[in-house]
């Protein structure tokens, strides 16, 4: 055998390769959505009125074959709040994998950014005192301080990372701050508000979805739909990111600005979920690095996979969340860590590669 | 056929002036130009100033090249953070600015840039996994994968063996004598300055003090005035300068 043909043999091979390594994960991808739903149906399922996976799906797509109360039950009341999961878990996963790509930190996410402390800071002033930053129906009160209040902490740092020599090392630790500054707000209001409302701003921290609606949901999903393509677009540049800034500018991505780009549409995000659930962290942290270790780092595939595990990981959590306690549906935010927390460790424990 | 002149180009960091008013004869595609020089004479903030990345004062003239990124450029840091197979990470490069949808055609451009630094056995590792000296043969791959008229290289050898490095010079002196692409490397080796290159720009202290032929710049004067040693420029017995280095002044 010739030098020449080696090489083209070798070369063939690679080629090879990384087309297996495609199919593989459009594979997991595929297995991602059918495996969401699933989640999605044994979500409706479950409740005061338990409904089998059959009558489910019957109800999904032929919904005049069942019963009204059925229809009622699954359209109007679970609906929206096994959706809310599906859009929540995706936002705040996508949210935390592209801080994640952007500030090349492994612990990046809306929490540690202290978009998440803005939005329950917004939130406790609305809960604690009535305070309303734009007047609104009361309904609208606490989510629409949280997602001011989440976006001006999203601006802050966008702001003062806008100043010459701010490295993504200090915008991690202008987050860091942002949290401990309205976690000590968050203390004073807590302080001076009534023992009722104290209740009710440790119970919003914790974060729910049943006060999902059908309005809520399509805001959320319509944010998700508009952010996806707009971050999609720049695929190639986000993973190139992930080589160092020296790396990418060599490749032609301008770092700075599409750094600056994606804080935006990420804050977006993430201020949308937080404001309707509460502050969800795990998510935001572990669906990206789930997706890491299953997909690699090409936007291609960790864009999609990031969103399709944390939808999976809130969806999974809502189910777990209803069967915990029979009767009893405890916040959604304790469950996803407690029981999400060891299968993270699991994964990242039992994976050969390095996953960051 | 490609060229690039400088003219009064000067470079800065904040107000740090990095390169100051650098002008050069103008090179052709064809040519290897060594950019030699010091530790901190200027040569990758001159590069970053060719490519766009800094602004300043003066013109970087390039012309005769129909290519929408007639430049491609492969730094010194070699990034290797990325959970990436080394395939991925030079279709990566070849990728920017394009659709998602990678065509047979972007493919085959990758097979081409790992066979002719011949790490097609690398493709399936993990960047994360190799040596710094792979890892810098793979960020050559990935500057040679976007097809430019100007490559320019920032220290490409100094983290490969000596038979790695004379194959990586000997691919780019075949580059610019097949392609006709100009070829700008950094190097500290003037030994492979004065065997791979046409011409060499010597900097110090962000000025260029000597630009031309490499034997007319890489000159003892020079050497002593520049990195302070004492040497020799010699032909060996196959005729071939090469340099002697006496001793540190």
């Amino acid at each position: 055998m010739t030098t020449e043909s080696i090489a083209t043999e070798r070369a063939s091979q690679g080629r090879a390769f990384y087309r297996s390594q495609v199919f593989r994960r459009q594979m997991i991808l595929a297995a991602l959505v059918l495996a969401l739903f699933f989640s999605l149906c044994v979500d409706l399922a479950l409740g005061p009125a338990r409904y089998s996976l059959g009558e489910v799906i019957a109800a999904l797509f032929t919904p005049d074959n069942v019963s009204q109360q059925a229809r009622v039950i699954l359209w109007e009341i679970r609906m929206p709040v096994a959706l809310m999961a599906l859009v929540v878990g995706a936002s705040l996963s996508v949210a935390g994998a592209q801080m994640q790509t952007i500030l090349s930190n492994p612990l990046a996410s809306p929490f540690t950014l202290g978009i998440s402390a803005g939005a329950s800071f917004g939130a406790a002033l609305g809960l604690a005192f009535g305070v309303a930053i734009i007047p609104t129906a009361i309904e609208y009160v606490v989510p629409i301080n949280a997602f001011l209040m989440a976006m001006v902490t999203a601006f802050l740092i966008h702001a003062l990372s806008l100043k010459r020599g701010v490295t993504v090392e200090t915008i991690v630790l202008l987050g860091i701050a942002m949290v401990f500054i309205f976690n000590s707000l968050m203390a004073l209001i807590q302080f001076f508000a009534s023992q009722q409302a104290v209740a009710a701003v440790v119970f919003w921290t914790m974060g729910s979805l049943t006060k999902a609606t059908w309005p809520k949901f399509w805001i959320a999903l319509g944010v998700l739909a508009t952010v996806m393509p707009l971050l999609a677009r720049h695929g190639w540049a986000l993973t190139a990111m992930r080589l160092g800034d020296a790396k990418a500018e060599s490749m032609g991505v301008r770092p700075r600005s599409l750094r600056l780009e994606v804080l935006v549409l990420v804050s977006l995000l993430a201020a949308i979920a937080v404001a309707f659930v509460g502050t969800i962290g795990f998510i935001g942290l572990v669906g990206p690095h789930i997706a890491r270790i299953l997909l690699g780092e090409d936007q291609r595939f960790f864009l999609p996979g990031s969103a399709l595990c944390g939808a999976l990981i809130l969806s999974v959590g809502s189910v777990i969340s209803k069967i915990i306690i029979p009767g009893t549906i405890i916040p959604i935010g304790i469950i996803t860590s407690l029981v999400g927390i060891p299968f993270f460790l699991f994964l990242v424990l039992n994976h050969k590669k390095a996953s960051w | 056929m490609v060229t690039l002149q400088l003219n009064h180009v000067s470079a800065r960091y904040g107000r740090h002036p990095i390169v100051q008013d650098i002008t050069t004869p103008c090179f052709q595609g064809g040519q290897v130009v060594a950019l030699l020089g010091p530790n901190a004479a200027g040569k990758s903030t001159l590069f970053r100033r060719i490519l766009g990345l800094l602004k300043g004062e003066g013109e970087v003239a390039i012309s005769g090249t129909n290519a929408e990124r007639p430049v491609a450029y492969m730094p010194q840091e070699t990034g290797a953070k990325a959970v990436l197979t080394v395939y991925e990470s030079v279709l990566l490069a070849r990728m920017q600015g394009r659709s998602l949808k990678v065509q047979a055609a972007d493919l085959a451009q990758v097979d081409r840039a790992l066979s002719e630094l011949n790490i097609s056995a690398l493709g399936e590792r993990d960047i994360g996994d190799l040596s710094g000296g792979q890892r810098q043969l793979v960020s050559a791959a990935q500057a040679l994968v976007q097809e430019p008229d100007i490559l320019m290289l920032d220290e490409p050898t100094s983290a490969l063996d000596l038979n790695r490095q004379i194959n990586l010079l000997g691919v780019l002196r075949r580059l610019a004598d097949e392609r006709n692409m100009l070829i700008m490397v950094a190097l500290h080796d003037l030994g492979h300055a004065l065997r791979f290159a046409d011409a060499a720009m010597m900097l110090e202290n962000g000025r260029l003090i000597a630009c031309g032929p490499t034997a007319d710049v890489i000159t003892p004067t020079l050497l002593r005035q520049v990195y302070r040693v004492e040497a020799r420029i010699e032909p060996c017995s196959k005729g071939r300068l090469q340099l002697i280095v006496e001793e540190a002044v």
